[in-house]
């Protein structure tokens, strides 16, 4: 299969996919409703904390939106699998597996789409920030973002791989559930885990997304030359690339 | 156009290992309409599967549409259409856009001109921003089948093409299928487990149960070769019962006798062709004849008698 061909694909497969979602806009924007409620009702909260020993410099905000962002990349991407087992279900999936079309695209095209509705509720998410008194340098927004992007993808990818195994929601959602709950909490999303007891921070250290976290609100607070932007940066990447080989593989394998 | 051998495929699940299907041969001709028939479960979607390329044999060779199906699985999707049983469209998808994917991942020529000529032909016109879901059964089972032939696939799989429809759509889907092949040739390989539908539309049947083609052959020619014909013939005068049974039963073409009440039920071989010369018998051994009936075996018969069990039972 060539790389023209798989690139052609991909971009059908992400216009349909696309369509889909839009064809629901509802869901769009209740898609990023409750990262926006922690913003809104519990972000007030921590910039009151502000002294609080372990937020470091800077405002509150600058270390609670990277949180909610990465949080939005966590669990946004995270159902998308719910989507696939439907398509599983109505026969969409094997109906596209018996054309010619590349087996790559069939992941890659509802990544792409994932990642894209993720990266507008995003920006969406840093303008009511911004409202609510975020400041932060626009090239820390900007590398935080491209954090959250490829999390995001990341994500699409393992929970497409998750569908595709337990293959019906009565499965999957007990399962994504509890991955992503720790995940979440173990990440330091909420509060930073600067605050945390040795052991949790140990434990936290153990999971990819405290690392991504952690680079996400350096580059909010314009510490480029960091070691957690570079640590951040190293573990987002290869999360990304291993969690799309495994979706591919698993998109290629037979009887998937 | 497809060629089987030893096609064979065992899942290891939780419970085991079962083999769904063991060892399969099988030849379709081109521009033949072959039926698979069987009861639920015994390998008729599994082996459907391994020839469209979605599930890889764990054993056997074959050759589908002139690729073979290990070596090139791209060419062979290149080259079948394939309309699953529950069918392949989103509900929220517009039928037109569904098509136009369709047309898109084969990178079909023409594309529009293809689909017009499709919707005319399968009654899906005026359909096109009507969301798959809000189509009728009969209309839905029509797109499946214009999505599986947007391509123009000299071979066609059709996976149960009429389960759930009502008997006026499954009629109306029977001549559509027909046309197809009049029309562009296309060879269809489809699944049942309906007599009427196999007796009805297939050139050919392969009988499957437990994983193994049990008979092979025409409707008609199985229908002979395994159950024979049945004749009844009632006569004028009850008393004479035996005598008629005691004359016919040494007449060449009779397999079986027996005189019930004012009756005799025969089992004839080619009872169409022997009806006039049994008759004579009847005539020579003095017996009068009130009525006479025949009746041909039904694929439900067939499958009796090849399998021990009644169809109906199986499935």
């Amino acid at each position: 299969m060539s790389l023209a061909r798989t690139a052609a694909d991909t971009r059908l497969v992400f216009g349909r996919c696309l369509r889909q979602t839009l064809r629901s806009k509802v869901a769009v924007v209740f898609g990023a409703l409750q990262p926006l409620l922690y913003l809104v009702l519990f972000g007030p909260l921590l910039s009151r904390l502000v002294d609080v020993r372990g937020f470091g410099a800077g405002s509150a905000w600058q270390v609670f939106v990277p949180g909610v962002l990465i949080q939005l990349a966590l669990f946004g991407a995270g159902f998308v699998g719910f989507g696939l087992i439907a398509e599983l279900r109505s026969g969409v999936v094997e109906r596209l597996r018996v054309t010619p079309v590349s087996r790559t695209a069939l992941l890659l095209g509802r990544v792409l789409r994932d990642t894209l509705i993720v990266a507008v509720q995003a920006v969406m998410l840093v303008a009511v920030g911004l409202a609510l008194g975020l400041r932060a340098p626009a090239a820390g927004v900007a590398v935080g973002l491209l954090f959250v992007v490829s999390l995001a993808a990341a994500v699409a990818s393992l929970s497409y791989v998750l569908a595709m195994r337990t293959r019906s929601e009565d499965a999957f959602a007990p399962l994504l559930s509890a991955v992503t709950l720790p995940l979440l909490l173990l990440s330091g999303i909420l509060l930073p885990m600067s605050l945390a007891p040795g052991w949790l921070d140990a434990v936290s250290r153990c999971t990819p997304f405290r690392y991504v976290v952690d680079a996400a609100r350096a580059a909010f607070l314009g510490d480029y030359a960091t070691a957690a932007l570079a640590e951040g940066a190293l573990v987002a990447a290869v999360l990304l690339v291993v969690s799309v080989w495994l979706g591919a593989r698993r998109f290629r394998a037979e009887n998937a | 156009m497809i060629e089987a051998r030893g096609l064979a495929r065992t899942f290891t699940g939780k419970h085991g290992r079962v083999e769904a299907v063991r060892g399969v041969d099988l030849s379709v001709a081109p521009g033949e309409i072959v039926g698979f028939l069987g009861p639920n479960g015994a390998g008729k979607t599994t082996t459907l599967r391994m020839l469209t390329t979605l599930l890889a044999p764990t054993a056997g060779t074959a050759t589908v549409a002139g690729r073979d199906l290990r070596a090139d699985p791209g060419g062979v999707r290149r080259r079948i259409g394939y309309v699953a049983q529950g069918g392949g469209t989103d509900p929220s998808v517009p039928a037109g856009e569904e098509l136009d994917l369709q047309a898109r991942l084969y990178g079909v020529d023409g594309r529009a001109q293809r689909i017009a000529e499709l919707c005319a032909r399968l009654e899906l016109e005026g359909l096109w921003d009507r969301p798959c879901g809000a189509l009728s059964g009969g209309q839905r089972r029509r797109l499946d089948i214009a999505l599986g032939l947007v391509h123009r696939p000299p071979l066609l799989f059709l996976d149960e093409p009429t389960t759930g429809l009502d008997p006026q759509s499954r009629g109306n889907l029977w001549e559509h299928i027909r046309s197809m092949r009049a029309g562009d040739g296309t060879t269809v390989f489809l699944t049942t487990h309906y007599l009427d539908e196999a007796d009805a539309l297939c050139d050919r049947l392969l009988i499957i149960d437990r994983g193994r083609i049990v008979a092979a052959g025409t409707p008609a020619e199985l229908k002979r070769r395994v159950a024979g014909d049945v004749v009844t013939l009632q006569l004028a005068d009850p008393s004479g019962a035996a005598r008629a049974r005691e004359a016919l039963s040494r007449h060449r073409s009779v397999r079986k006798a027996v005189a019930a009440g004012g009756a005799v039920r025969l089992t004839v071989e080619d009872g169409e062709r022997q009806l006039m010369s049994l008759v004579r018998t009847l005539d020579a051994a003095g017996v009068e004849l009130a009525s006479l009936n025949l009746a041909r075996p039904s694929l439900d018969d067939v499958f009796l008698t090849v399998t021990g069990r009644s169809l109906r039972d199986a499935a």
